[in-house]
């Protein structure tokens, strides 16, 4: 989801604890001259920094389901200005190295986030949600995405259902998403102590402003932006209308799909690795009280 | 059947907040479900569920035209005419199976603020008062400068009144998500105050008097600012806000506050 893009080093020398700083604070002290050389000072110092994606289509053609007007407002400055609040803020700390959503895991901090939190987030959401739209779009999904709704809600129409009911009740701003949770408890000393296939599922869940489920491990498949800058100007105050028109018109199934496979992988990758991992340690175990018993036996042995 | 027993978190959120009056415990029948009809004249009216309504949509002091062109009237047809009022039918539909009865507006938010554990009607009920504050907040032909005993307490409190201009401004600016700034009358420092909130809660629900209160959810400005959330915060203290309204809340609150020196008569 957009990588850091490491652009050319500073060939004024400076050094990176100043980024972020404006440029005529150190190169220009006299302030008379701070305009002229500003212009001058190509190098501005810019190290890692976050693109703003355009979404893969015109802001034209998801008309007349969500405007160009929508677009370029929701994506020309909600979006933009998230991605300039980022870059400033992890200017000069250890996120900007990062990739996205590690940024976003980081500074959530487990509960109590850290400024950049916010930005990184909505940028994360922001490039998410025009993705999971398309020209076109809507329809039914087919396939083993179909397949994992069916089992897991009933039915298409009842995870729809309830969809549109997180969508409709997250009170304020936030979003809405249809997730794979793979179950992995994170809890130091516990295990799950069946695992099976079935564990792993679709979930629909709501988060408020800028809360996405990568802070809880899931893998979020779609998402609708229920901030009301995503949806005022083409529907006013029909919330519900809004998400309906998203799932019957605009979402790509396509997308969807491809994210569970990428989902499912992992899932199925990290369950190898925590057997792989339960094995060694049985084995560690096992040399060890056999160490034990060695040395048990010694004291056994010796005479009263 | 049309008992409601008190859920014990509900109990206890009673028992910690000020005052209220002792008619909260009285468990009071729900109306309204639908006997065996008789066929007849009857039938209609007694299949409808009856919604009983407690609080009433009050209309804004002004006609919905009135604050062009700082603020639009399709705005405030939006904003009064859908999610006020909805607001106001939400919350009526829940009290129709709720306990919470006889309450003003004020007394059934710090109830079902329960203390920082809400309960499902307080987001309703909150964005009520929330809404007609905000009306109520608002002139045509406001902003300018605050006068007399509100701008001399602004001085006092915030050393000059484009000091508090500018704390204002910058708290709405910092509001991330949805939610409302408020001037604010702080019952125990006895002083004036800027505060954000998150969504709908309110400085009632922990004990202050608000004074100004400015809607910054994005249903509030986004027909007639879009993003320019700063433009609008502005147009508000320039052009709507409404001094004479603070006025009189000071004046209101100044009979729980003692905001100055006792006055002591000289014979």
């Amino acid at each position: 989801m957009g990588g850091a893009s490491l652009l050319s080093a500073l060939a004024c020398g400076v050094s990176s604890s100043s980024i972020g700083a404006p440029p005529h604070s150190f190169l220009c002290p006299t302030p008379n001259r701070r305009r002229k050389s500003r212009r001058k000072v190509r190098c501005a110092p810019i190290t890692a920094q976050f693109e703003l994606k355009p979404p893969p289509y015109p802001l034209d053609s998801l008309e007349p389901h969500m405007s160009r007007e929508t677009l370029e407002h929701h994506w020309g400055r909600h979006h933009r200005g998230h991605v300039d609040s980022l870059n400033a803020r992890i200017a000069g700390t250890q996120l900007e190295e990062m990739e996205l959503e590690d940024v976003v895991v980081a500074s959530y901090n487990k509960g109590s986030p850290l400024p950049p939190f916010v930005h990184a987030a909505q940028v994360w959401n922001h490039d998410f949600f025009w993705r999971s739209m398309e020209p076109g779009g809507g329809g039914k999904p087919s396939g083993e995405l179909m397949g994992l709704i069916e089992r897991d809600f009933g039915s298409f129409e009842r995870m729809l259902k309830e969809f549109k009911e997180a969508a409709s009740t997250q009170f304020g701003s936030g979003w809405a998403w249809l997730a794979y949770k793979a179950n992995r408890l994170d809890v130091g000393n516990a295990v799950n102590p069946c695992p099976s296939e079935k564990d792993n599922k679709l979930v629909i869940a709501k988060t408020p402003n800028a809360v996405n489920p990568l802070v809880w491990d899931y893998s979020p498949l779609l998402a609708v932006d229920v901030w009301e800058h995503a949806y005022y100007l083409d529907y006013e105050n029909r919330r519900a209308d809004y998400v309906s028109i998203f799932m019957e018109k605009l979402v790509s199934w396509d997308i969807v799909s491809s994210r569970l496979h990428i989902a499912t992988a992992r899932a199925a990758e990290r369950a190898r690795e925590d057997e792989r991992r339960r094995r060694e340690d049985d084995v560690e175990i096992t040399n060890r009280e056999a160490v034990e018993m060695y040395v048990d036996s010694d004291n056994d042995s010796e005479p009263e | 059947m049309g008992f409601h027993l008190l859920s014990p978190s509900y109990c206890c959120g009673y028992q910690a907040s000020p005052p209220i009056s002792h008619g909260l415990l009285r468990f009071r029948p729900v109306t309204g479900i639908p006997k065996p009809s008789p066929k007849g004249q009857l039938h209609q009216s007694r299949r409808a569920s009856k919604v009983l309504a407690y609080y009433g949509l009050t209309t804004p002091p002004y006609k919905l035209d009135a604050l062009e062109p700082y603020m639009s009237q399709r705005t405030l047809e939006l904003h009064w005419g859908k999610h006020h009022r909805d607001y106001v039918d939400s919350l009526n539909k829940q009290l129709v199976k709720s306990p919470l009865y006889g309450h003003t507006m004020e007394e059934l938010i710090k109830v079902t603020y329960n203390n920082g554990n809400p309960l499902p009607e307080f987001n309703n009920a909150a964005q009520v008062w929330n809404h007609d504050f905000f009306w109520e907040s608002m002139q045509s032909g406001g902003g300018k400068l605050p006068q007399g005993g509100v701008l001399q307490q602004i001085e006092k409190d915030f050393d000059s009144y484009s000091n508090f201009r500018d704390t204002f401004v910058e708290s709405a600016m910092a509001l991330f998500g949805s939610g409302w700034v408020w001037l604010v009358l702080r019952t125990e420092e006895k002083k004036l105050s800027v505060v954000r909130t998150s969504n709908a809660i309110c400085p009632l629900v922990w004990g202050d008097i608000p004074i100004i209160g400015l809607d910054m959810w994005e249903h509030a400005y986004y027909l007639d600012y879009k993003d320019d959330r700063e433009k609008y915060i502005n147009t508000f203290m320039d052009n709507l806000v409404s001094w004479h309204a603070a006025t009189v809340r000071m004046l209101r609150a100044e009979a729980f506050v003692n905001l100055g020196e006792p006055k002591i008569p000289v014979a």
